[in-house]
């Protein structure tokens, strides 16, 4: 199978997919792009979180044949070490970065819980990020960080 | 934060003048590309030429291997080799105490999940197909999945010589003490996950030299090198390995996993070979904290002054040793808590079962006591009538206190203040308005005791819970405040921080200090592994604060520097910390030589030693200066360092008497939580902690560790257990084995305390583990509290809160 499709504003055409792929595999493994990470493969821990047409989804329940003509925003398509995004320079000034593994769905997670919602409340804050599961921080920095990020936009 | 840093601890002149040294909340230098997904973990490594390999387990938890049919997967298009035993050139197990367990299964398989053989092929899918691929005969064996049934006479044997992994037993005082006031009880702590997000993975690269290089993800890279080399039979010097990313290990990558398979399949097809476990495959491809049976009795005097305590634990250790003997003696010597107690009677065991291999995880074998000592602790509080914070400050240990094991207790031990810090922490804040706040603010009053003396329930909350605006039931709204109670606990632990009974624990730094054009650099190189926790961040404020430098170059860390020893006991910041000071003390010293030769002193002149580096120079009392740049244009300064901390001994065997332990870590928890007792859903309204971490070199990461450590304590208090049945694992996923949540996890008051300990680098203490400790049996307690129910067991289900405890008190 064949897929044309949008990742980061750069038209992306692969070739040879296999029906059974996941976009975060074609993401990972055919285009280069390793920010999405694989922690469950189940859609419970948010690690792989990525925008498709402007919705967070987790790339790891998006079989790679329903991205064909789409757009896809990924955790490199935020911002990069040259040019941080709001988001990705809160979590760093926060603190919330640990091992790291879970940083980038919850930056791209973060990033569209504030274009919906530009001034959450920590319930809100909370909610919107149960989907995101974090093993070494206990939350706590990753909620600071979003609040900074939400008063920096402000 | 509360700094009392004893003066002249710090024996040395730090270099001042720049930013980003110790005791700042310095940056982490990999923080930016986690933001931005640039960094690489051990699942993003890639190499021209990489094929994937696969693993075959067995399904069975105990079973004769009657043969391997490896045809049909060599026969398939894409698949390059598949390996048995067979195929394992040089030691064909491996182990960290001791190498018991097959590298890939020889006649045997003892856990579900153990590895029979390894495929690679041309990318992950033909691997797992062709891994599907590979008939195993199996003839099914006896099972022993209960660890006290297998150290019963006459239980099947998991390996030959019975099931007894190791018994230290703990003997002070009168054995046969008497008490006025005596409690009682059984405890049960279950299996839990390290539950790291970045699964096992890795890349091994065939070399010209007949060797290997591995990328991993790992905790202690010489100890997964030497392992590797016994099994390739290769010399060490030809297994170089060097750390990729990690994803978190909280103990789970001590042990060896797919390091060895890796290089097999690597060495065999020529080709850099990758491996990435899938979620459900980690669940069996790491060792599990080691699920204890716990027997306790505490007595008393009337005034509720210990006298004595016996416990009888039993550890399951699974099918293979791993760290088990390590993780029964920290049972054991820490298993009276942090009191003092006259008369103590421990007995710890460790068997052997045909259930997964139970190893290291955070808090190693203190975790479990802590839950059924602090149990106890409550238990006994409750027949005195005493508050439970009484009870424990009565008998709270102290500096010169000595332990069961005779060992005294030589830095600060801040045991009862540690306890009424979180007594008087700031209780949450109350319902927000128009809720029918009612009893709810009031009820817990203003020094969290709420529970009155006996630590009772606070009664209903009928509303909305603290910050997290949550009820029991979280979004699920299943509830509008009825049925809720509010209950409030506390505890405190301590652990031993570093390797213990006569390990010889050391540590490797090597520091390079280089000038061009008037710049100073510096640059550290260590084989520790940064799994998360922010050592790199660490080591660089080290170099910094001993040089006067700015710019630090934290090295990768791999194989060509020595022995780091393990992520693990909470000692890197303390071992490895102390082999990069001593590093940069050495290069301090060539300094001053140099500088003693420009400025025209003897090197033992007195004002050279009382120099201080400030902002790139040295400054001698004398007005003597010296720009450093200049010292080492040209000619750079490198020292490597090997450093130990104090060397600890091993128990007696029947007395369990000596000096085991470097240093101790103590915390206490505050657990207030909200409890639908007609559902037995819990929520954690608010957590309160107190540490004292001697010195908090990043005060930022250090309340990280804590926040962190708690957490994965109430995630053993309320969900986290692996679910077995008859030596099968039930839940190896993430939407069956839950890990606390951003809902699920309080805002937490965090109290950092700075008791130096003069024997330790800075007076720093372990941070990592001891948040862990006492975080579970707070909560538990704060159950308790609301419910009125025993609770012997963790993780509390809502069934033990509907119907009462289904295990016999």
């Amino acid at each position: 199978m064949q897929l044309q499709f949008t990742v980061n504003e750069r038209p992306c055409h692969v070739d040879d997919v296999w029906e059974g792929e996941s976009l975060l595999f074609v993401l990972r493994e055919r285009v280069g792009l390793w920010g999405s990470k694989n922690a469950c493969e189940q859609g419970e821990c948010g690690s792989c979180t990525v925008l498709l047409d402007g919705a967070a989804v987790c790339s790891c329940l998006v079989a790679a044949g329903q991205v064909d003509g789409r757009h896809v925003v990924t955790v490199e398509g935020l911002g990069d070490r040259s040019d941080l995004h709001p988001v990705q320079q809160a979590f760093v000034d926060a603190g919330a970065v640990q091992c790291g593994f879970c940083t980038p769905g919850l930056v791209v997670a973060t990033a569209d819980l504030l274009r919906r919602n530009p001034s959450p409340s920590d319930a809100e804050i909370r909610e919107a990020l149960a989907g995101n599961l974090c093993r070494c921080t206990g939350y706590a920095q990753i909620l600071d960080a979003v609040r900074l990020a939400a008063a920096v936009a402000r | 934060m509360t700094t009392a840093l004893q003066p002249g601890d710090v024996r040395h002149r730090l270099g001042r003048g720049v930013d980003g040294g110790i005791g700042t909340d310095a940056s982490r230098p990999d923080g930016t590309l986690k933001a931005t997904g640039q960094f690489g973990f051990s699942s993003d490594l890639w190499t021209e030429g990489m094929i994937w390999g696969a693993t075959v387990r067995s399904p069975h938890p105990h079973a004769a291997v009657v043969s391997v049919d490896v045809s049909a997967a060599l026969g398939m298009p894409g698949v390059h080799c598949v390996l048995t035993h067979d195929d394992v050139p040089g030691r064909k197990t491996y182990g960290l105490e001791s190498p018991d367990q097959p590298v890939l299964a020889i006649d045997e398989v003892r856990y579900q999940g153990e590895p029979v053989a390894v495929v690679a092929a041309d990318d992950p899918e033909t691997a797992r197909r062709g891994a599907a691929l590979v008939r195993v005969e199996y003839r099914l064996l006896p099972l022993v999945v209960d660890p006290v049934a297998a150290l019963a006479p006459g239980a099947p044997e998991v390996h030959p010589g019975g099931n007894l992994v190791r018994h230290v037993k703990i003997r002070r005082g009168d054995p046969s003490a008497r008490a006025e006031v005596v409690v009682s009880g059984d405890y049960e702590v279950g299996m839990q996950d390290q539950a790291f997000l970045g699964t096992e993975s890795g890349m091994a690269v065939p070399a010209e030299d007949g060797g290997v290089d591995l990328y991993i993800a790992t905790q202690w890279l010489h100890v997964d090198r030497d392992q590797v080399a016994a099994s390739l039979g290769l010399p060490p010097e030809k297994v170089r390995l060097t750390l990729a990313g990690v994803g978190g290990a909280f103990g789970a990558r001590e042990d060896v996993s797919l390091q060895i398979h890796l290089c097999l399949l690597a060495l065999r097809t020529g080709r850099p070979v990758k491996m990435v476990y899938s979620r459900q495959e980690s669940f069996f491809g790491h060792v599990h904290r080691h699920p204890a049976r716990l027997h306790y009795t505490h007595g008393a005097d009337r005034e509720g002054r210990l006298v004595f305590v016996h416990a009888d634990m039993v550890f399951d250790g699974g099918a293979y040793l791993s760290s088990s003997t390590a993780v029964v003696g920290n049972a054991a010597t820490l298993g009276a808590g942090p009191y003092d107690v006259p008369n103590v009677s421990i007995d710890v065991r460790g068997a052997y079962t045909n259930n997964p291999p139970c190893g290291a995880m955070r808090g190693f074998g203190a975790v479990q006591a802590c839950f059924a000592y602090e149990s106890q602790m409550d238990k006994l509080a409750a027949a005195l009538g005493m508050h439970p914070v009484d009870l424990r400050t009565r008998n709270a240990m102290t500096e010169g206190s000595s332990l069961p094991t005779g060992q005294v207790v030589d830095s600060a031990a801040p045991v009862a203040e540690l306890l009424n810090r979180v007594r008087v922490a700031p209780m949450p804040p109350v319902a927000s308005a128009g809720d029918a706040a009612g009893p709810t603010g009031d009820a817990a009053g203003p020094t969290g005791d709420a529970a009155g003396p006996t630590g009772d329930a606070a009664g209903p909350t009928g509303a909305r819970s603290g910050a997290t605006g949550l009820l029991p039931g979280g979004v699920a709204n299943t509830t509008h405040g009825e049925g809720v109670v509010r209950g409030v606990g506390f505890a405190v632990g301590f652990k031993n921080v570093g390797y213990s009974e006569g390990f010889d624990d050391y540590s490797t730094a090597r520091v390079l200090l280089t000038g061009a054009g008037g710049r100073l650099m510096a640059s550290v190189h260590s084989a520790a592994c940064e799994v998360g926790q922010g050592l790199v961040t660490v080591e660089a404020q080290i170099v910094r604060s001993e040089l006067g430098v700015d710019e630090v170059v934290v090295e990768t860390a791999d194989t060509q520097v020595g022995s780091a020893g393990s992520t693990s006991a909470s000692r890197q910041t303390y071992v490895t910390g102390g082999a990069v000071r001593a590093a940069c003390q050495a290069v301090r010293e060539e300094l001053l030589a140099r500088a003693a030769a420009v400025l025209g002193l003897e090197p033992d002149d007195p004002d050279l030693a009382e120099a201080e580096l400030v902002g790139g120079k040295l400054l001698c009392r004398s007005g003597g200066t010296v720009v450093v740049a200049d010292l080492v244009e040209g000619s750079p300064v490198e020292r490597t360092v090997q450093w130990r901390h104090r060397p600890t001994e091993a128990l007696h065997p029947d007395t369990g008497q000596g000096r085991a332990h470097v240093q101790y870590s103590f915390a206490a928890h505050r657990a207030i939580v909200d409890v639908d007792v007609e559902l037995g859903l819990v929520h954690v309204v608010q957590i309160a902690t107190a540490q004292d971490v001697g010195r908090a070199m990043n005060p930022a990461a250090v309340v990280g560790q804590i926040h962190g450590g708690t957490t994965q304590g109430i995630g053993l208090a309320l969900m986290e257990e692996i679910q077995m049945a008859d030596g099968k694992v039930r839940n190896p996923s993430f939407t069956d084995y839950l890990i606390p949540t951003m809902p699920d996890v309080p805002p937490m008051h965090v109290e950092v305390l700075e008791l130096a300990d003069p024997h330790a680098p800075y007076g720093l203490r372990g941070v990592g583990e001891a948040p862990t400790l006492s975080s579970t049996p707070a909560v538990v307690a704060a159950v308790r509290a609301a419910t009125g129910r025993a609770l012997a067991r963790v993780p509390v289900r809502p069934e033990h809160i509907v119907f009462g405890d289904l295990t016999p008190q």
